[in-house]
């Protein structure tokens, strides 16, 4: 076992527990806007496709599989961000309402 | 861009993340944490963009514009009742990246000297594995949300061995894979093999479990994320990857808990298939239920001191909220008490009602969490129960025999009143008949919860 690896797992286990003590402060009222904003921050997955669509020098299989993957990955999180921006419009500070006429 | 600069850039990254999430636990910033969240996003894209040795821009940029506009298209014309399925969809792709991931990198590791460190193969299995089942686990929860499947659950004979073997073969090709043999095949077989897998993993759920699902499908996804950023060594994707995976895992405990179901029980339980027969037998044995007329109902409530509405899936299917926040700013204007009760699992996902019932301008501090309402419910004159089912069957703790016995409920029967508005006496969507409402002191309004309500509030503006 080398020390990047173990350094990676350090990371990892940390940002679990992190995960964890953040996501138990929200409210039952805002569970759907999680779910769907952390579908959008494991969009992500991005940064990884990018790379390994740019590495593969001329390639074919990486080319493809790699332009696949960027395809999938970009329409989670633009999807992710844009749902979840829609959810939370609608937890906008209201003003106070009117007395029905 | 050197390997320090880079990796300083994601973890501002990293930080807008947890700030994104922290954000969250209040309605008044999480919008705002949602956006900086994305600005985060678009740093590490930017910052991966300027990295030395990649060529392929034309092919990333256009792959980029594609995937941009299915996600722009999908999420703004998608409407919000249909969230839940939207949110399954754009989960199982950020699985499928992973697993497309996995297959090319090890494709380019295998061509280079030296072949693939161990835990670079421990990585490709996990991220291939578990991506591709969140792949297509994700698109049988979409297709059963959106109806394109039976919500029921799907059993066969054996069903448990099939998928146990199924899991075996994926798991024999990725300790081939770890064990050094090459060939591209292998992770391909690995893929094709977890995404089986994955369907018939979801298939024999049924779909009032979907936000179990779909929640533990995004853990699942996270997860893989994470072992993405092993595979690549980068810190953001092995962080954010576990905070999606701890927050999906939290988020499937809690909605077990307010089903009081074991995971294992939501998972493979098949749960609904076996009610399927006795709701049907129940149906038929001679109880009378009483109806009511909407303006029946209109008196009932304008008369009412207070009244409690308990929304359910079939408020959101009829597109109805806007309609009960009108009848209730009629009520509250004849001085009415009005307040709604929300179910933890209402609806197709935690928290669904609260979305809906905040898109129609309904105030917070009218909304009432199941432990709030029930108190008060022997206090309210009438409930009306709009389009929910298994969240107010009392069966759930007087019937030990019930599947559902034991999950906690909004107890709906101490009231006064109850008036159901539903569109028939079928069961909900676990199956389970329902004994309130063949309770002496309920009604039923047989109509579209829209239809409904729009009758009664035009009934009300009548008196």
């Amino acid at each position: 076992m080398d020390s990047l690896l173990v350094f990676e797992l350090t990371i990892l286990v940390l940002s679990i527990f992190l995960g964890i003590e953040v996501i138990s402060k929200v409210p039952t009222m805002l569970h759907t806007p999680l779910m769907s904003g952390t579908n959008a921050i494991h969009g992500i997955v991005l940064v990884g496709a990018i790379l390994v669509a740019g590495r593969g020098g001329g390639d074919t299989l990486t080319r493809v599989v790699g332009f696949c993957a960027v395809v999938l990955a970009t329409a989670n999180v633009v999807g992710g961000f844009v749902v979840t921006d829609r959810m939370l419009e609608m937890f906008k500070i209201r003003e106070p309402r009117k007395p029905d006429s | 861009m050197n390997a320090d600069l880079t990796n300083l850039l994601y973890l501002v990254t990293i930080v807008t993340f947890v700030l994104a999430l922290r954000f969250l636990s209040s309605p008044k910033r999480a919008r705002q944490g949602n956006l900086l969240g994305a600005a985060g996003m678009l740093l590490a894209i930017a910052v991966t963009l300027a990295q030395d040795g990649l060529d392929n821009f034309s092919w990333i940029a256009v792959a980029m514009a594609i995937g941009a506009v299915v996600g722009i298209v999908g999420a703004r014309s998608v409407k919000m009742t249909a969230m839940p399925q939207m949110v399954a969809l754009f989960n199982g792709v950020g699985g499928g990246a992973v697993a497309l991931i996995a297959l090319a990198e090890f494709h380019n590791l295998a061509r280079e000297a030296g072949g693939l460190a161990g835990e670079e193969s421990v990585s490709i299995l996990l991220s291939a594995l578990i991506g591709s089942i969140s792949f297509s686990g994700s698109l049988v929860a979409f297709a059963k949300l959106q109806e394109l499947l039976s919500g029921r659950p799907i059993v066969y004979p054996r069903q448990q061995y099939v998928n146990g073997a199924i899991l075996l073969v994926a798991l024999t090709l990725g300790i081939a894979i770890i064990a050094g043999a090459e060939g591209d095949a292998l992770v391909v077989g690995l893929i094709l093999a977890a995404a089986v897998f994955g369907v018939l993993f979801v298939l024999p759920i049924g779909g009032a479990d979907m936000p179990v699902v779909i929640s533990l499908l995004n853990a699942f996804t996270g997860l893989a994320a994470s072992a993405a950023g092993f595979l690549l060594h980068n810190n953001v994707l092995i962080v954010a990857g576990a905070l999606v995976g701890a927050s999906g895992t939290l988020l499937t405990l809690l909605m077990g808990r307010a089903m009081n179901r074991s995971i294992a029980n939501v998972l493979f339980g098949a749960f609904g298939s076996v009610q399927a027969t006795t709701a049907a037998a129940a149906g038929a044995d001679g109880r009378s239920v009483r109806s009511t007329s909407p303006e029946d109902l209109a008196i009932m409530l304008s008369y009412a001191r207070r009244v409690v509405f308990v929304p359910g899936y079939g408020l959101a299917v009829a597109q109805a909220q806007h309609d009960v926040r009108a009848l209730a700013e009629l009520l509250e204007a004849k001085g009415v008490g009005v307040l709604y009760g929300i179910h933890p699992v209402a609806g197709r996902m935690p928290g669904h009602m609260n979305v809906l019932l905040a898109e129609a301008n309904v105030p917070y501090d009218q909304l009432k969490e199941m432990d709030e309402i029930n108190p008060e419910l022997a206090q309210t004159d009438v409930v009306v129960i709009l389009g929910a089912n298994d969240v107010v069957n009392p069966a759930a703790r007087t019937d030990p025999s019930s599947p559902i016995y034991g999950m906690p409920i909004i107890e709906a029967d101490r009231s006064a009143n109850v008036v159901v508005v539903k569109r028939s006496l079928s069961p909900g969507f676990a199956g389970i008949d329902n004994p309130l409402f063949y309770d002496p002191k309920t009604s039923m309004l047989f109509a579209d919860a829209k239809q409904a309500l729009e009758q009664v509030a035009l009934a009300v503006k009548k008196l």
